[in-house]
């Protein structure tokens, strides 16, 4: 497996121009967390790592025909569905019990069947974020995932996903560091890779 | 019980009061012709159906309204389809669209007589009311299709048959659900008036016109009552049918 090589990539909304000749590594294998301060296109870079942004110009390498995962800056859950429903859409080999197994680990072992328009925000994060670790992926973008989380479950969670992406490549998108350094993330602010 | 007397916004009470009222005014009218009684109005009825006629005339009606109706559904919700796929599909049919919906009824079964034989015209014509409705309400569904989810099953690499079954159709469903409703009835008063100014031999619009001609408003009023049972027992089953559909995709999707 190659590292992700963004090269050059230049990427404007109408007059605002989010990158400029923007150069980075994504390494293969490790969590890579993207700091910035807002605005700073932390999730456009996602976006268009996952394909759905273009670039104006440059190009990426090492992404293609790759198998995303995500855990989106919304829950992005179908509110029809339960929270074991949700997971089995994007994983359908899964086995009922398997998810239930999962699910007991971040503490929704019972609110497996309750719809997830019932829940509370912080259930919601946590059925999203056991989505995008139980899908086959090859790579995993967590844009801003622990957000809502209580510091409890956040430590759970974390430790969670710690186990469950070793050797894995994951893109992380965090404003706090202390969430990198959990999770010990190679740190990369974009702030030092753009060109005023 | 008591959920489905509270769900039904037709009191029996209310029927009753106005059968009361209506039988009445008859009574101090005192000519059949002008304001028949109920009470004929439903001998009559009783005398209708135990002839043969009546049931092929009822069959011949329903089985052309219903052949329209479903027609329209499947061509106006593959049209909303990709109409929403393809701009240019939309530009296209838009202006038909939009003609339909302006012209008068009348216009079209005066049209549709010159064109086509007067057996089918119930058909056409209750196409023809049905299709922009089911179309323009597809078409807002698909609209209005969470573009997040989309773009979560596009990341996750979900099929499109999944997508269509488990993110659209449940968002289209409601959209569908009240389209349906509001053009069934509407099928049925375009169809039958179709046949009463068409006349096809053996159709409820020919009942109906030969009462008007013969002064029979004994006929009229049971024919006419006809017409409405038959027209609320087909939205009923046809709206349970759809239902029951949505909920297969639910049934289907906890199984999945």
């Amino acid at each position: 497996m190659e590292n992700i090589c963004i090269s050059n990539v230049s990427k404007s909304f109408g007059h605002k121009q989010i990158f400029y000749h923007l150069n980075l590594t994504i390494y293969h294998g490790q969590i890579n967390c993207i700091m910035a301060p807002s605005g700073g296109g932390k999730t456009t870079l996602l976006r268009i790592l996952m394909g759905l942004e273009k670039i104006d110009s440059g190009c990426i390498t090492g992404q293609k025909n790759k198998r995303f995962s995500a855990v989106f800056q919304e829950e992005r859950l179908c509110e029809y569905m339960t929270a074991i429903e949700n997971i089995r859409f994007v994983t359908p080999c899964l086995t009922v019990d398997k998810v239930r197994q999962e699910m007991e680990k971040l503490g929704l072992g019972d609110c497996a069947c309750q719809p997830v328009s019932e829940l509370s925000g912080g259930m919601r994060r946590r059925v999203s974020i056991l989505r995008a670790l139980l899908a086959e992926y090859d790579i995993l973008c967590l844009d801003e995932p622990f957000q809502g989380l209580d510091d409890e479950r956040k430590e759970q969670v974390l430790e969670y996903v710690k186990q469950n992406t070793v050797g894995k490549t994951v893109i992380f998108v965090t404003h706090d560091k202390e969430e990198a350094l959990q999770l010990e993330a190679k740190i990369i602010v974009l702030s030092d890779f753009l060109i005023e | 019980m008591k959920q489905i007397i509270k769900k039904c916004e037709v009191r029996l009470w209310a029927i009753l009061f106005w059968l009361f009222v209506w039988q009445i005014v008859s009574i101090w009218i005192d000519s059949d012709i002008l304001l028949v009684s109920p009470l004929k109005v439903f001998c009559r009825l009783g005398e209708l159906v135990c002839v043969a006629t009546f049931w092929k005339a009822v069959v011949f009606t329903l089985s052309r309204i219903a052949s329209g109706f479903f027609l329209a559904v499947m061509t106006g919700s593959v049209l909303a389809g990709l109409s929403s796929q393809y701009h240019y599909v939309y530009e296209l049919i838009a202006p038909i669209i939009v003609t339909i919906k302006s012209v008068p009824v009348a216009s079209f079964i005066i049209l549709a007589l010159i064109w086509i034989s007067s057996k089918n015209l119930s058909i056409l014509i209750s196409f023809l009311m049905v299709l922009p409705i089911i179309y323009t309400n597809v078409l807002s569904g698909i609209k209005s299709v969470d573009k997040k989810l989309l773009e979560m099953a596009e990341v996750f690499c979900i099929s499109r048959l999944r997508v269509l079954r488990f993110i659209y159709l449940p968002q289209i469903m409601p959209f569908f659900i009240s389209a349906c409703s509001v053009s069934l009835g509407l099928a049925w008063k375009a169809g039958v008036a179709a046949e009463v100014i068409g006349i096809p031999k053996g159709s409820v619009g020919e009942q109906l016109q030969q009462a008007k001609v013969y002064l029979d408003t004994p006929d009229l009023f049971a024919w006419t009552f006809v017409i409405v049972v038959i027209s609320i027992v087909f939205e009923k089953l046809v709206l349970i049918f759809v239902k029951r559909c949505a909920a297969w995709c639910v049934i289907v999707r906890v199984k999945f």
